[in-house]
């Protein structure tokens, strides 16, 4: 029953995560079909960027993720401005090749910059210790990761059925040519969308810094289980990605605790299993 | 007008030696650039060898990504299922003949094709390239897995082949292992650029071109796909197994998704959908490798980010593509 | 003569909308006949569903007395059913002669074959060399498609169906897309089709139509609503009423 409920925990935490890092990922694919791999790079701007501002710069947690968020975007709009836009429309092999180059540059650079070592961001005391639910504690960055999750499911949820920009990006999903005609200025759609999808892979990358650390290969090593999460749950669908990062957490996680020499083993089978039967994804539209 | 009618009725007769000449000589520069890596680097013979075997992958690449179109992140279940299959032959079964090994090698290689085929092939786009990065971790992971016979995370080590046809044995200085090597290499592009002439090549890039329009002539895209995954395992395998034999061992590094991505880059920055532009790919890249990194990991890796970049946007068809249409545009302006 | 081609009440709904409404044809090899109606009238979903990309609710398509409502579209081509599009589906970087020569190898069964070129295979040349001279292609038989006029990538088309030896040619708007000083040559291709061929030619061009076909069948809300010579179709009341409106506005627009 403990192996039980922490495996399930961590399941949680990791499959939250992976949800803040990747959504962003999922409605810029669904929105612009463009296969990114270098998004899990902008996960990891923002972990050295919040690591920087924390520990050398001594400024507050929240501050520091702030600062990070920011910080990432400043530097994802020249590189949507003059790569992304060149290669929307574009076949898939070209965007893969342009996102690993992106990707490649990126961990040289931050290994220049901020050397080849495994980066922390200090935790405020209030997420540090061991937090008690009475019958088990839990370790409090954990419940932060799954808040943060359940936070931001919510906000795009209410951001996407609720208001006006949402509506504008739904029709932008659905149809781009369709939503143009009737006045929707997609560019702008398509760039507020890629700042919030970048904006969400650095506040993630944070998040999970503990689960998944900041080091200068996290671009590469993480590469392809954002790119698995989001075409397991459908590219451009929130709930689907939801769903794909519980389910695959839950995979991955009691993978690890139960059969540990498997490594990855089951994580990929599943995927296969679930690509083959739902090729656009658990909760993808067909097109 | 009528000089352009007169001579395009006059080439069918002439096509036939012209190709075939083109291939013959296409052979010899080959050979020669072999000959002058070997006078020019006798100290790094294990590189030049180990390219060798790589390019044979970027072959096996381009065969599926350039002559049928489809994307793979995953092209080294490939190569490393024909690098265990010989090294598990040569160290389990005392299979050591380093000929058969190719054999056993090509074959392991062409199961893991057929295998990788069939699931990648289920899939399209984004689905296709999810699909092929699964199936290389988990062969990856399986092979992690099964270390009574592939050593783990160790590696497959003990791999002592004998000498070929029992007279040229392996040296320390990899003289016999790099001829070993061109001469497999010369082989396999001769049978390819074969293949790639054929009926089934001729079939598969009318796939890539139109895959409805193949339908509708009544060809089963499906199976001439499968097929094609399978002859470029054999390929593959046979890269694999070449690099079993030359280096003695084989390493889970040959079943990754980051080998998988590299021979990807290696083939777009030659050129996809040429055998030439492969091979000028593999060398290039392999080389600029060795020299860059030497120095510093990173650096390298900023600088093929930043080639990478600058040939998507700038040179589509990768180097030997471009090449070619700037000796076109000369030659086109010299007329 | 016996049939080489029959459609049996095939039906086929969309939801509760009904697309195709009991509808039959026979044809007989040499048959010259055009299917016309409206926009909208459900020509689209007829092709599909005789080309095997659509599976009707019910009803059969029967090709030289064998029963094929239920295999693919692949297959049916492989027995003899074979089809152009209206929108050219070719292969920009291959030439007329590959073109040709990669059907004739494919209907002959030789595409699996791993070695030898075509160029190499007398008979295949042979072959090429005659379907090429019979639509006028040959001065351009090895320029790439992406290099030659629209008016000869539409004949080509007609040839590729031809290379695959039909036996019912289903033709998609042959001439659409093709400039008026190019039909003449579109016309005459589709005058030289071999006499024993069932054809059946979907076509908005009625000038076209009343000089190729010897029938003419008209659809309209996924039924037929007539079919005879092309003689009688004009004074028919009710093709007046579905199809000659819009095909007055078609006249004046064009």
């Amino acid at each position: 029953m403990q192996t039980v409920f922490s495996v399930g925990i961590d399941a949680l935490a990791y499959g939250m995560v992976l949800f803040v890092i990747s959504i962003g990922l999922s409605v810029t694919m669904g929105l612009m079909r463009v296969v990114n791999l270098a998004h899990g790079a902008f996960a990891m701007i923002g972990g050295y960027i919040a690591s920087y501002a924390a520990q050398t710069l001594g400024l507050g947690y929240a501050v520091a993720v702030l600062a990070a968020v920011v910080g990432t975007i400043l530097i994802a709009i020249p590189v949507e401005r003059f790569l992304y836009r060149r290669i929307y429309g574009a076949p898939e092999l070209t965007q893969v090749l342009m996102t690993i180059g992106i990707t490649f540059c990126v961990i040289g650079i931050a290994n220049y910059v901020f050397g080849p070592t495994l980066k922390t961001i200090p935790l405020p005391e209030t997420l540090r210790g061991p937090v008690d639910l009475g019958f088990r504690s839990i370790a409090a960055h954990k419940l932060f990761a799954i808040a943060c999750g359940v936070v931001v499911a919510g906000g795009l949820w209410y951001l996407i059925e609720k208001t006006s920009f949402g509506v504008k990006l739904r029709a932008s999903v659905d149809n781009a040519a369709m939503a143009a005609s009737l006045g929707v200025r997609t560019r702008i759609v398509y760039a507020v969308s890629f700042a919030v999808a970048v904006g969400l892979a650095a506040f993630g990358g944070i998040v999970g810094a503990e689960l998944l650390p900041i080091e200068p290969y996290y671009a590469l090593r993480y590469m392809v289980t954002f790119l698995v999460v989001v075409s397991v749950g459908g590219a451009g669908s929130i709930p689907g990605a939801l769903l794909a990062c519980l389910l695959l957490g839950a995979i991955d996680t009691t993978g690890r605790y139960l059969l540990p020499e498997y490594g990855e083993f089951f994580f990929y089978l599943a995927v296969i299993a679930i690509v083959c039967v739902f090729p656009r994804g658990l909760l993808g539209r067909s097109r | 007008m009528a000089a352009v009618e007169q001579s395009s009725v006059a080439t069918p007769a002439a096509a036939r030696p012209n190709w075939l000449v083109r291939d013959l000589i296409g052979l010899a520069v080959i050979l020669a650039i072999a000959a002058i890596g070997y006078f020019l680097f006798p100290n790094n013979l294990a590189l030049l060898t180990r390219i060798l075997a790589i390019a044979l992958l970027v072959l096996s690449i381009d065969l599926v990504t350039g002559f049928c179109g489809i994307a793979t992140l995953g092209h080294a279940a490939l190569f490393g299922a024909g690098a265990y299959a010989a090294g598990i032959a040569a160290v389990h079964w005392g299979i050591t003949d380093p000929l058969l090994m190719v054999v056993i090698g090509a074959a392991g290689g062409a199961v893991a094709g057929l295998i990788s085929g069939a699931v990648i092939l289920r899939g399209h786009g984004l689905a296709q390239l999810v699909l092929s990065i699964a199936v290389v971790n988990l062969f990856h992971e399986a092979a992690n897995k099964a270390s009574a016979y592939t050593g783990g995370s160790d590696g497959l080590s003990g791999i002592a082949p004998d000498p070929i046809f029992g007279m040229f044995a392996f040296d320390l200085w990899g003289r016999t292992a790099y001829g070993f090597a061109v001469v497999l290499l010369a082989v396999v592009f001769i049978l390819l650029r074969l293949l790639t002439r054929s009926p089934f090549g001729m079939l598969c890039r009318g796939i890539k071109e139109d895959p409805i329009r193949v339908r509708a002539m009544g060809a089963s895209v499906h199976g001439t796909l499968l097929k094609m995954y399978v002859i470029s395992g054999l390929v593959a395998g046979v890269g694999g197994a070449l690099n079993a034999i030359s280096t003695q061992v084989v390493g889970l590094d040959s079943l990754s998704f980051t080998l998988s991505a590299e021979s990807l880059v290696m083939l777009v920055l030659g050129g996809t959908g040429s055998l030439y532009g492969a091979l000028v790919g593999t060398v290039s890249f392999m080389w600029f490798e060795d020299f860059v990194s030497a120095a510093n990991p990173f650096h390298w890796l900023t600088i093929v980010g930043a080639l990478l970049i600058v040939v998507v946007l700038f040179a589509p068809r990768g180097l030997y593509g471009s090449a070619l249409a700037l000796v076109d545009r000369f030659r086109g302006s010299g007329k | 003569m016996s049939a080489v081609f029959q459609v049996q009440n095939l039906r086929k709904a969309f939801g509760g909308l009904a697309v195709t409404q009991d509808v039959s044809i026979t044809m007989n090899p040499g048959d010259r006949v055009a299917l016309i109606g409206p926009n909208g009238a459900g020509k689209t979903t007829f092709v599909n569903l005789v080309t095997g990309h659509l599976v009707p609710d019910s009803g059969k398509v029967i090709l030289a007395g064998n029963d094929v409502t239920s295999i693919g579209p692949t297959p049916r081509v492989r027995q003899g059913l074979v089809r152009s599009f209206q929108v050219t589906r070719l292969f920009p970087d291959m030439t007329p002669e590959e073109h040709l020569a990669l059907a004739v190898m494919q209907r002959s069964g030789r595409t699996g074959a791993i070695f030898g070129h075509y160029q190499a295979k007398a008979d295949v040349m042979a072959e090429v060399g005659e379907l090429l001279a019979a639509l006028g292609l040959d001065h351009i038989a090895t320029r790439k498609v992406a290099e030659i006029a629209y008016g000869q990538q539409r004949l080509l088309e007609i040839a590729l169906a031809l290379a695959l030896k039909p036996k019912v040619l289903l033709l998609d708007e042959p001439a659409a897309g093709v400039p008026q000083s190019d039909t003449p040559r579109i016309e005459a291709a589709l005058a030289g089709l071999p006499s024993d061929l069932a054809v059946l030619m979907i076509e908005h061009d009625m000038d076209l139509v009343f000089r190729f076909a010897k029938r003419v069948i008209v659809l309209a809300a996924g039924a037929i609503i007539f079919d005879g010579s092309p003689e009688d179709v004009t004074k028919d009341a009710r093709v007046r009423e579905a199809y000659l409106g819009s095909y007055a506005n078609d006249r004046s627009a064009a």
